[in-house]
């Protein structure tokens, strides 16, 4: 992450080593995920030991400590989940997107990940895709959804290129 | 004093409010087994093996982590007990890569003689570490690290932060992948570690131990081709006692060269001959300092205060903490470096040896003098200065190793040639010492006085206080001295790194002013260096402090400048204090570091 742009995360929520937590949730909120560097700002400007900010980090599943595509996909692996069919849920995301439980699209758009409970056993399957929840999955679904996710990344990468160019 | 009355197997207690159920328990004679509770450390409570129960209340109580309260009726060894923390135990070593006969902490393990104690039944758990991946760290010139034999207790972890101020460890993920971490898992060698070995020493299982070198060692002293020295640190010969049977606080120093002597050592040499050196080298260079601020206007603030640099934690601290004061860090290598600098050339020379057959050994109460050895800028001689350094427990394991029964060894003195010392260099081995040494020397060089301490004894300087500070008034100087005349010398003394940091943090921001300061990295200093007998608590520091005074009154030289064998170095070799030749073998210079 740019640094100013940290900076202006620190600066706004204290620079305090109480304040370490949402600051790491400020940065993947923006980013996805955090980086060394980020990590080495954050200890260096809350004067705390960087391997803290490491082992606080890396206690939480959804402070992600390697790069993340734009969306992050977390589908529940729970023992409801699998007796209402994530499997093939899991077989359908891994089909249209290419990738395997903790792989990242190679153009960065998706990443796909196991959780052990997001909150929503009596809607089984459920998934996440950053802050949003997608429940009663099957494989039409969820493919379904992910062409959305797709069309507009697609849209964007235009958007964005036509700007640069 | 409020105190709290109640009972521990039916034996009425009464303890200060605010005691733990342990304190009370121990201050009973009443034992409770204790793995992650360390003396010198928080309470952490993380690992259950200290459970009691207590009547009326259905859970069983962490007694380390729960205060006493009045009434309280506790029962210290019940069934219920007594199950519980053998399941726990059971569950740690289920953990735990228990392949006792091949570990170097094998017979030195609380977990092992918790399980000697516990576990009379074939435990039925699956054993883990086989089905998991782990890595040991041998990175570290000084420290291993293996993570198959980490029960996650977090002392070392406690110690790093709360001792030492460094946070190189720390407990990183959770559950079953829960671990003692570095910063993104780097190697310890690449991190803010100092190598002060405080976590060894405090690290209950072989996670993490000294990196020996007895085997090099053996090599050397069973090579006919090789001349083999040995120095001792200050500090080793008032805790090797512990390691081979003599009470905590027993003088070893005449049997501990007899052992030397006995494993085959060509010449047995003391590195307090070099601390003398040193105290020569520093308080000349600290008066060079004053007189550069005083008399001439320089830049006072990257001269002055003067810090100490026989610590080699303190010298990686300070270079990955405040790397804007090297300047401020005497140039003086510590003793270890100069015995090793001079016993390849000065030595050499004078036994007519050939420097590169001589084998430079020296026994430290450290394990960050395994690094110093190592580092690039330590080979003035044209050779690595010092082959290798054993900590007391490495020299203890090779005298048991070689069947010496060294309590009925006879008393001997060490060999000549930097094998002379004074009392102020004995006191190098104890926080204060190094302070009290240059005081010593440096006063009488001033005034031509002794300084004004009855017995040479510079109380002010001495005992555990985690900073101390002293000021002295220096007055009748000597002509050349005058600039001095009247100058309140202000000076500070800190052991431990988190006291180090709390001196630097106030002379950085201004609050402070010192002209001297002696940083030790350990607790009480080198006595209870990481390298020393295991295990380690303020009680034990003070014997070893105690023994340490002890050894400086029975000296009949108290003061550095007046050691004959250094006199005689100087006239024959050295020529003069902070001269071409000393700084090209005896100084040194620092490196900045990054600060994870």
């Amino acid at each position: 992450m740019e640094k100013t742009v940290l900076e202006e995360i620190i600066y706004r929520q204290g620079a305090q080593r109480d304040r370490l937590l949402p600051i790491l949730q400020d940065v993947v909120e923006q980013q996805n995920f955090l980086t060394e560097g980020d990590m080495l700002h954050i200890a260096n400007l809350l004067q705390m030991s960087a391997a803290e900010v490491y082992g606080t980090a890396s206690f939480y599943s959804f402070l992600p400590l390697n790069r993340k595509g734009k969306y992050m996909i977390r589908l529940c692996k729970s023992i409801i989940a699998k007796m209402k069919g994530s499997d093939q849920v899991l077989a359908a995301i891994t089909d249209q997107l290419g990738i395997k439980p903790g792989e990242t699209t190679a153009d960065g758009v998706f990443s796909l990940e196991l959780v052990n409970d997001i909150g929503w056993s009596d809607r089984e399957p459920a998934m996440l895709i950053n802050d949003k929840v997608f429940t009663d999955l099957d494989p039409v679904k969820v493919t379904h959804i992910l062409t959305n996710y797709l069309k507009q990344a697609s849209t964007q990468a235009f958007v964005t290129n036509l700007s640069t160019n | 004093m409020k105190t709290v009355r109640l009972t521990i197997d039916k034996k009425v207690v009464e303890v200060q409010a605010g005691k733990t159920i342990l304190d009370a328990a121990r201050i009973a004679g009443i034992h409770i087994p204790t793995l992650c509770h360390h003396p010198d450390l928080c309470v952490a409570g993380n690992c259950r093996v200290c459970v009691v129960e207590q009547v009326g209340v259905r859970t069983l109580q962490a007694s380390c982590a729960v205060p006493v309260a009045d009434g309280m009726e506790i029962i210290t060894n019940s069934a219920k007990v007594q199950q519980a923390r053998r399941h726990i135990l059971e569950l740690l070593l289920s953990e735990h890569r228990s392949d006792c006969v091949n570990c170097y902490k094998n017979n030195h393990c609380e977990l092992q003689d918790l399980a000697a104690k516990y576990i009379f039944t074939p435990v039925t758990l699956i054993p883990l570490p086989a089905l998991q991946h782990y890595t040991i760290d041998s990175s570290s010139p000084s420290i291993i690290k293996d993570d198959s034999k980490c029960i996650r207790c977090q002392r070392c972890v406690r110690t790093c932060t709360q001792l030492q101020h460094v946070t190189a460890l720390t407990v990183s993920h959770k559950g079953h992948e829960q671990k003692i971490s570095t910063f993104m898992d780097k190697l310890l060698n690449d991190v803010v570690c100092t190598n002060c070995g405080q976590c060894v020493n405090r690290c209950p299982t072989g996670a993490l131990t000294e990196r020996n070198y007895i085997q090099e060692v053996w090599d050397a002293l069973l090579d006919p081709n090789t001349h083999v020295v040995v120095q001792t640190a200050p500090a080793v010969r008032v805790a090797l006692g512990e390691e081979l049977g003599f009470d905590v606080g027993e003088r070893v120093t005449g049997k501990m060269v007899s052992a030397l002597k006995t494993l085959g050592f060509d010449s047995v040499l003391d590195t307090d001959f070099t601390a003398d050196l040193t105290i020569m080298e520093e308080g000349t260079e600290l008066l060079t300092r004053l007189k550069a601020v005083l008399t001439e206007k320089a830049d006072a603030g990257t001269l002055l205060p003067m810090t100490t640099s026989c610590s080699p934690g303190w010298i990686k601290f300070i270079e990955h903490k405040f790397p804007d004061y090297l300047t401020n860090v005497s140039s003086c290598k510590s003793p270890q470096q100069m015995f090793g600098a001079l016993a390849k050339t000065y030595y050499a020379r004078k036994r007519k040896l050939n420097p590169a057959k001589i084998v430079s050994v020296s026994i430290m109460p450290c394990t960050a003098k395994k690094y110093e050895a190592d580092r690039p800028e330590m080979r003035s001689s044209g050779f690595k200065d010092v082959d290798y350094v054993l900590t007391t427990r490495e020299l203890a394991r090779m005298i048991k190793m070689a069947g010496i029964d060294f309590m009925s060894l006879p008393d001997q003195e060490h060999d000549s040639l930097m094998g002379e010392s004074s009392g102020a260099a004995v006191i190098f081995g104890a926080t204060g010492g190094v302070m009290e040494a240059a005081l010593r020397t440096a006063y009488e060089l001033v005034t031509g006085r002794e300084v004004p301490f009855a017995n040479l004894d510079i109380k002010p300087v001495r005992g555990m206080e985690g900073v101390r500070e002293a000021n002295i008034t220096i007055e009748g100087c000597l002509p050349e001295w005058s600039f001095l005349e009247g100058v309140e010398l202000k000076l500070a003394v800190a052991h431990g790194l988190t006291n180090a940091w709390e001196v630097m943090q106030a002379v950085k921001q201004g609050k402070a002013e010192f002209h001297f300061i002696e940083v030790m990295a350990c607790p009480g200093g080198c006595l209870g260096g990481g390298g020393q007998p295991i295990p380690t608590n303020s009680e034990i520091r003070l014997k070893r402090a105690q023994a340490i005074y002890e050894e400086d009154a029975g000296k009949h030289i108290r003061k550095s400048h007046e050691n004959p064998e250094v006199l005689a170095l100087y006239k024959d070799f050295l020529e003069a204090p902070m001269s071409h030749k000393s700084h090209e073998l005896l100084h040194t210079y620092y490196i900045e570091r990054h600060c994870n």
